[in-house]
């Protein structure tokens, strides 16, 4: 079984902060991670391949400091790693990123994606689906458990109050949450590996891509602005009968609608 | 892919069980403003099984101007291919200039898949909706980076221009029984492999599988709650607000509220879009657990309890009488 598993540096959002004076985010300093879902991801193809044997290859798509997240997932035990890096894919909205990572999945072949639910730092969940779509494939997301059974893959995908247990053929598509699993820790033996290994970076040149379909120029969506919430200025407080407290919060709550 | 022909605002109308999800009615709130504006319909599109006339009756009465309904037998429990299959056909059909999904477990799942297969964009989670003055883009605001950033999105050259809203944030109307609308039945013709994921099994558990870190309002208490019966009250308050109770540490060790409720460092950090802090005191490990959050209201007997000086709102009186206070206000403001 060929498992690919779509994974994206981000940076650690708990440590981002916003510039007070500029109001953008500051990255300087900001340690990058492999985002928590796509982690998840790579162990629960790493379980599989334990499991029932596989073949794993860590795809992801980004600046070229991004291979770092590759040779991390290598040191936990990934078989092969991928990069797609080109000036020419930056800017890319969701559209365009699935159009990509599509089109590279297409090269390496696959019986089973696994892409993290969502990222942390675009919280869209939107690619993994779209790379479905693409590649003409079923999808599953919000998965929190995989088993191979026969030649399907029998998942738990979760829902707000509940969740199902669906029977997948293959190849498939799975978005997984976080929750699912503990990532392993990079093996000694393994680091050593990940560090020299040669991970090849694939451009343009090496997809099968419409290039009018990819980057800036083939994403849908555009940002118009981006902005931080204003700092907060000090709450007010009022010291009241109860009856009083709960018509000024209902007020308040309205007033944002939040209620 | 020629724009103009696009007209109307699409809402996709979730139901799960036969039963209208409350984002539905939201979506069909702002896309009736959206409609109004640009003096264009508002569609709804209700796909299912064994939907009854009363389902439309009450998407028109919330706003919509027609319903496009697909009953199939193939879409009576959620399954990606065939609920994609029903909403591109009808998107490309229909042509709306926007399309609207709520930014559930489900519409997260659907609007990528659908928007890719019309060929146009997608831009999640959004907690604003306008259109741009003097020309036909939708604006569409959503938070990014956990909430620190909040960006807004165009899709301009594009269309549909979709977007899933995130739930609760958008204002649903009055229901209105006079308003007239439309009820069409779209065919879509399904194939056997369209069912290729199979459905095994399906288990409803109520809420108790979220965890605090996903509710978007939370009524959090603290020691200052005195016992275990006044911590109840919370449950009750919270459910009103569509959200989860949650608690200092203080409260978890006094055994009132189970440990993976507990907020702060050395419990869970927390962003809801409300955070209701109850007899909570703010010690600073409390408030690095949820001091990100949109919106915090502190309720405590002591004017100098710390908390207040992270509120966006305080109230300086017995928390133990404003709780129910407080559920009794909203229980009539619903019934507006």
């Amino acid at each position: 079984m060929n498992i690919v598993v779509c994974i994206k540096q981000v940076p650690d959002t708990t440590e981002v902060r916003i510039d007070p004076a500029t109001g953008t985010l500051i990255r300087e300093g900001v340690p990058s991670i492999i985002n928590p879902d796509d982690k998840a991801g790579l162990e629960a193809a790493l379980a599989l391949k334990g499991a029932v044997g596989a073949t794993v290859t860590a795809l992801s798509m980004g600046p070229p400091q991004a291979e770092i997240a590759l040779r991390e997932a290598l040191a936990m035990g990934a078989d092969h790693a991928v990069l797609i890096s080109d000036k020419r894919f930056g800017g890319a909205d969701t559209w365009a990123t699935s159009i990509t990572l599509a089109s590279a999945l297409r090269r390496l072949g696959f019986d089973l994606i696994l892409c993290g639910r969502q990222a942390i730092d675009g919280d869209t969940a939107q690619v993994g689906p779209q790379i479905a779509e693409h590649l003409g494939i079923p999808q599953v997301s919000y998965v929190s458990e995989i088993q191979k059974v026969g030649d399907r893959l029998q998942v738990k995908r979760m829902f707000e109050n509940g969740y199902q247990r669906l029977s997948v053929p293959m190849p498939c598509l799975l978005t997984v949450l976080k929750e699912m699993n503990a990532p392993r820790y990079m093996n000694v033996g393994g680091v050593f590996d990940a560090f020299r290994a040669e991970i090849p970076v694939w451009t343009v040149d090496d997809l099968d891509v419409d290039r009018a379909q990819i980057g800036l120029k083939g994403s849908p969506t555009r940002v118009k602005k981006s902005y931080t919430k204003g700092t907060k200025s000090a709450g007010k407080v009022y010291e009241v009968e109860p009856q009083e407290g709960a018509r000024i919060i209902v007020e308040h709550l309205r007033e944002k609608f939040i209620i | 892919m020629d724009i103009s022909s696009y007209h109307g605002v699409m809402v996709f109308a979730e139901q799960r069980n036969g039963h209208i999800q409350k984002v539905t009615f939201e979506l069909l709130g702002a896309g009736r403003a959206i409609a109004d504006k640009l003096a264009e319909p508002l569609f709804a599109v209700l796909l299912g099984h064994q939907l009854t006339t009363q389902h439309s009756a009450d998407l028109i009465a919330h706003g919509a101007d027609q319903v496009i309904v697909v009953d199939h037998p193939y879409l009576a429990d959620y399954r990606t291919e065939p609920y994609t299959k029903a909403l591109a056909q009808i998107i490309d059909q229909v042509k709306p200039c926007i399309g609207l999904v709520g930014a559930t477990t489900l519409g997260r799942d659907l609007a990528p898949r659908a928007s890719a297969r019309v060929k146009t964009g997608l831009t999640a989670d959004c907690t604003a909706l306008e259109m741009e003055d003097g020309s036909r883009n939708l604006l569409m605001t959503r938070p990014a980076f956990g909430g620190n950033i909040m960006a807004t999105i165009i899709c301009p050259e594009h269309r549909p221009q979709m977007a899933t809203v995130r739930p609760g944030v958008m204002r649903k109307l009055a229901r209105d029984e006079a308003r007239q609308g439309e009820v069409t039945t779209f065919d879509v013709a399904f194939h056997e492999e369209d069912l290729s994921v199979e459905i095994l099994e399906t288990v409803i558990e109520q809420a108790t599988l979220k965890n605090i870190e996903e509710a978007s309002v939370l009524v959090s208490g603290g020691r200052g709650m005195g016992n275990a019966e006044n911590f109840d009250q919370l449950r009750k308050l919270a459910t009103s607000l569509g959200g989860m109770v949650a608690a200092s540490r203080g409260a978890v060790e006094a055994g009132w509220v189970p440990q993976d409720r507990q907020v702060g460092q050395t419990g869970k950090t927390v962003r809801p879009d409300l955070y209701l802090a109850c007899g909570i005191s703010g010690m600073i490990q409390h408030v690095a657990g949820m001091e990100e959050s949109g919106y915090i209201v502190a309720v405590n007997k002591k004017a100098d309890a710390p908390i207040f000086e992270h509120a966006d709102l305080g109230i300086v009186t017995d928390v133990n009488r404003l709780v129910p206070a407080l559920a009794e206000e909203l229980r009539k403001r619903s019934g507006e």
